[in-house]
């Protein structure tokens, strides 16, 4: 089936074939016989041997060979040399059928049923393993079987690795073997075998997989061997928190429904009808296990001692990186202003525990204070302009809290060792800047070496090239554009967030209701979401004028009430999945984007659906239009789970007035569609 | 993809691939035929799907393809390659895939089907492929997608399901047979597959597998399964659709790869093979044709990536047949 060259046949090699397919033909018969009627007679197992010679993928044959061999050993009495030599045979067998076709699965697996048994000598087995390398040292079905005997003798992992370091100086470019390695070496580090201690070892490997890299740059065999290491030096075990909303220091305005009259400039004003409002733990790897047992709140805020915790994910996912609790705050008397301070503790109680099984041990607190107000008396709904009442903010660092470096980040991580890795590399491959693999390890080290900056003077240094380096491979390596491009976009919104200078150009207040925070990223190109955890804050993103195709990322963003993603390159409303964690979301434009443009939908699976085994409880919208529910499933599971006030759709291929009058019954609260009052 | 012309990059012989399949379905005693003969059902999955996605399912005989899958069943419910044969859980999906094609599943008891893979379930959560226990994560796989299209998914233990595929994942984000072996885009489709049906995507690193994956296209435009392999056209589906499904297909060159496909074929006699200039055979015309449905290419039925069947048979499975 593969790698046959495509001629004509002639007309004796029709006829040769034709007679070779009626020899096949009656062997097949006559073992079909044998096997339906369970004669395993030594002339009945001959037959079987010579069938499995010319075809190993008849499995039928092997499963047939596996009853004759139960059915001889029950007949002799346990002497171990006719065990021994019935089980003989048939690796004899398997062998010759592997010297047919070294990738036969029926063949691989009868061998390992063989020696199973118990009976079978496994020195044999190495050397024979060893012989399949020679022949090809990818065949991945050697590679398994290998892994069956070393576990089958109790062979160590260090002479395993040695193995590997073998094959490797023999021939850099066996992906197998590095990837053996890395399967080796994870399992010695993590167990802290003697010797094997990551600072100690990583800079040891960086140095054996340059030979791989620099000797042919064009060669893959190292490149992902190099990203786990770089993994390796970046990522911490013990899980950390990456921010928090409120932030440390931090004043907020709470108050309820409607329009607040004379909601400060610089505070951010919060406003809700259920009288509570998110509070935001952002951690730097999932994590489960928040709940008001590990985390305790301290505030004359009444009724928050037994929060619940819930982490933003999808159902069947009890760990994310971001967890959130709802603070109540709403007074039911009216009264004057009050001012009270928050504490949050995490980390005094073990059970924060990351999905590799590391606790978050190190004891953390932030403070903020809640300034509650009365419910304001107006509160007229009004349409959100995208463009009038906005006014630039100019914020200043001690506005935006959640840009100072978590001191937590860098608390009792041993950081020497991992920084001149970095560092090294750095150097290493400034040496390959002209190649792909170059250019695009040293973009990946830069960006490495930026996080782990704490320095403020010096953060942010690496950017430019950063960018430069992305604009560098979108040109040479054409076919892999758009990767290099959503990792410019990475780059670019970290370079934005870096500091309180850059951020501020881009944040504004709106007028129109309560000075909403209003972050605009309009019109930069941007094909990727990122360094959301900087951004908890904002609840106005005007995303429009973009390259954006999902809004993976946001879901974190929850106090987001007014979303813009205008002229982007939606496709389906699957994609927008993400938004249903935003609760606090009530205006969202999608306007001008290919929604119902293409067959291919590639979030069909990222959404939940009961295509991805969600359930679905019934509703009158699935009962009245079950042909519509289907035609529009993804709108109709997205835009039902969203509390929308006010909805453009219009520019859209999917929009007109089957579509419009869909939404109208699965959102019926909506009050503006495409910028009308329903009904006019 | 859909600004690049077609007749820039070659045009899909339709009509040839269609006369192709059919005649390959006649030639029952070819020495191919005779060789493949104990995986039919397969054959019969990748003739039957291609001819749906060229809308063309019309030109088979469907009591014939259906009176001869029932011949493949067992006694233990399971199903052979071909009759006679033994039953065993690749055969099982595809004799239910076919049906699904027809919408034919309901002639199936298909608590006895559901049964036979749900009983092939072990400990740890894997799947056994038949009584004779090879483990491989392709059979999680396929016991997944069968059970969801009876919609008796709830027979098996999931939870333990995912966290066997999830055991196989690799330090490079890709996915193996069974724990600890190396990534191959085959596997990879099984494994994302399978997480993708039991909405557990979140268990897969999007980026660190999508570079992966992405990487697998090499300069002749077409895919490889691993690195420094040869492309391969039946990589076209494997990779292609496990990048769809974790939403990063947009990292390769779509149009470079369609023109790869289109190279494949064979204009004269129809059918599409591995290479450029090699020989055609069923599955690698199944795999080319799925991949140009994944491209969006006109003429071609969308397909889903998960369950490698058109879109509207899924669609009309999940959101308006009854649970089993």
């Amino acid at each position: 089936m593969h790698g046959r060259p495509r001629k004509a046949s002639k007309p004796e090699d029709e006829a040769a074939s034709a007679a070779k397919a009626v020899k096949l033909r009656s062997l097949q018969s006559q073992f079909m016989t044998y096997h339906h009627e369970k004669i395993y007679t030594k002339e009945a197992i001959e037959l079987s041997t010579k069938l499995l010679e010319i075809n190993p993928e008849a499995y039928t044959a092997w499963n047939y060979r596996k009853l004759a061999v139960e059915d001889s050993l029950s007949r002799i009495e346990s002497d171990p040399n006719s065990v021994k030599s019935i089980l003989d045979e048939e690796l004899r067998v398997v062998e010759n059928a592997l010297k047919q076709n070294f990738k036969s699965y029926g063949a691989w697996h009868h061998r390992k049923w063989v020696l199973s048994k118990g009976h079978s000598s496994t020195g044999n087995e190495l050397k024979l393993l060893d012989k399949f390398q020679k022949l090809d040292p990818r065949n991945f079905h050697a590679w398994n079987y290998r892994r069956f005997v070393v576990e089958l003798t109790n062979r160590s992992e260090q002479d395993e690795l040695q193995y590997t370091d073998d094959m490797i100086n023999n021939n850099f470019s066996n992906y197998s073997a590095w990837h053996n390695r890395s399967v080796l070496l994870s399992s010695l580090l993590a167990n802290r075998v003697d010797g094997f201690i990551p600072e100690k070892k990583i800079p040891d490997e960086y140095e054996i997989v340059h030979q791989a890299i620099f000797t042919d740059p064009d060669d893959q065999s190292g490149w992902f061997y190099h990203l786990w290491l770089l993994a390796q030096t970046v990522n911490v075990e013990s899980p950390l928190l990456t921010s928090s909303w409120p932030s440390h220091g931090s004043s907020v305005i709470l108050s309820g429904a409607g329009c607040l009259i004379g909601s400060p400039f610089n505070v951010i004003t919060f406003c809700s009808e259920t009288g509570s409002v998110p509070l935001i733990l952002y951690f730097d790897q999932a994590v489960g296990g928040v709940s008001s047992l590990t985390v305790t709140i301290d505030s004359e805020l009444k009724g928050n001692e037994n929060l619940v915790w819930e982490p933003i994910s999808n159902k069947s996912s009890q760990v994310s990186c971001v967890w959130v609790a709802r603070l109540k705050y709403l007074i039911s008397e009216p009264c004057e202003s009050k001012e009270y301070k928050v504490k949050v503790r995490l980390g005094n109680s073990p059970g924060i525990i990351s999905s590799r099984g590391f606790n978050f041990s190190t004891p953390y607190e932030f403070v903020f204070t809640a300034h509650v107000h009365d419910t304001a008396k107006d509160s007229q709904e009004r349409i959100v302009s995208w463009t009038d009442g906005f006014e630039l903010w100019n914020a200043q660092s001690k506005d935006l809290n959640s840009l100072a470096t978590s001191d937590q980040l860098n608390a009792g991580i041993d950081l020497k060792w991992r920084q001149a890795a970095i560092d090294s590399e750095i150097e290493c491959f400034r040496l390959l800047a002209d190649s792909k693999i170059g250019k695009l390890t040293l973009a990946r080290l830069l960006m490495a070496s930026e996080a782990m900056m704490s320095d403020a003077v010096v953060k942010g240094v690496h950017y430019e090239e950063i960018l430069q380096l992305y604009n560098d491979l979108m040109a040479l390596d054409s076919s892999h554009h758009h990767y290099y491009k959503d990792e410019h976009s990475v780059a670019f919104l970290h370079k934005v967030t870096s500091s309180s200078e850059s951020l501020s150009r881009y944040l504004f207040r709106y007028r129109g209701m309560n000075n909403l925070v209003c972050l605009r990223l309009n019109k930069l190109s941007l094909s990727r979401i990122a360094s959301v955890e900087k951004l908890l804050f904002v609840q106005m993103l005007d995303l429009s004028h973009n390259e954006l195709h999902s809004t993976e990322g946001l879901e974190a963003m929850q106090l987001l009430s007014c979303l813009n993603l205008s002229h982007n390159r939606i496709r389906n409303f699957s994609a927008l999945d993400s938004l249903r964690h935003v609760k606090q979301l009530k205006v969202l434009d999608v306007s001008h984007n290919h929604i119902g443009k293409h067959s291919v939908d590639t979030t069909r699976y990222l959404c939940s659906s009961p295509l991805s085994n969600s359930d679905w409880s019934q509703d009158d919208v699935r009962r009245q239009n079950p042909g519509l529910v289907t035609k529009y499933w993804d709108a109709y599971f997205v835009l039902r789970d969203l509390n929308l006030k006010q909805l453009d759709i219009a520019g859209n291929e999917i929009a007109g007035d089957e579509f419009n009058s869909f939404v109208l019954q699965v959102v019926p609260k909506l009050v503006w569609l495409n910028g009308q009052k329903p009904g006019n | 993809m859909s600004s690049t012309s077609s007749s820039q990059m070659g045009q899909l012989v339709a009509d040839k691939h269609v006369r192709y399949i059919l005649m390959a379905e006649k030639k029952k005693e070819s020495l191919e035929s005779v060789v493949m003969d104990h995986l039919r059902m397969n054959g019969a999955y990748w003739g039957l799907t291609t001819l749906d996605l060229l809308d063309k399912l019309g030109t088979v005989s469907e009591d014939e393809v259906v009176s001869w899958i029932m011949t493949c069943q067992h006694e233990s419910g399971g199903f052979a390659g071909n009759t006679g044969h033994d039953p065993h859980i690749l055969y099982t999906l595809s004799a239910v895939q076919i049906l699904a094609l027809f919408d034919k599943i309901n002639i199936l008891d298909v608590g006895k089907v559901s049964s036979y893979v749900a009983g092939l379930q072990n400990e740890d959560g894997s799947f056994s492929g038949d009584m004779w226990g090879e483990i491989d994560t392709r059979f999680s796989y396929i016991a997944i997608c069968c059970l969801s299209l009876l919609k008796c998914l709830d027979k098996i233990n999931v939870e333990k399901a995912v966290e066997y595929i999830v055991s196989c994942k690799n330090l490079d984000g890709g996915f193996g047979c069974t724990p600890g072996a190396e990534s191959h885009a085959g596997q990879i489709f099984c494994c994302v597959g399978a997480l993708a049906i039991t909405g557990s995507l979140h268990h897969v690193d999007k980026d660190l597998l999508g570079w992966w994956l992405c990487e697998r296209q090499t300069k002749t435009g077409g895919l490889n399964g691993r690195p420094e392999k040869l492309p391969d056209v039946c990589y076209s589906w494997w990779v292609l659709s496990s990048l769809i499904m974790i939403d990063r297909v947009h990292w390769i060159d779509k149009a470079k790869l369609a023109k790869f496909i289109l190279d494949c074929q064979d204009l004269d006699n129809g059918g599409i093979s591995d290479r450029p200039e090699d020989a055609v055979d069923i599955f690698h015309t199944y795999f080319g044709v799925a991949g140009l449905s994944l491209l969006e290419y006109p003429g071609v039925k969308a397909i889903d990536p998960a369950y490698a069947l058109p879109v509207d048979v899924i669609n009309r499975i999940i959101f308006t047949k009854n649970d089993c």
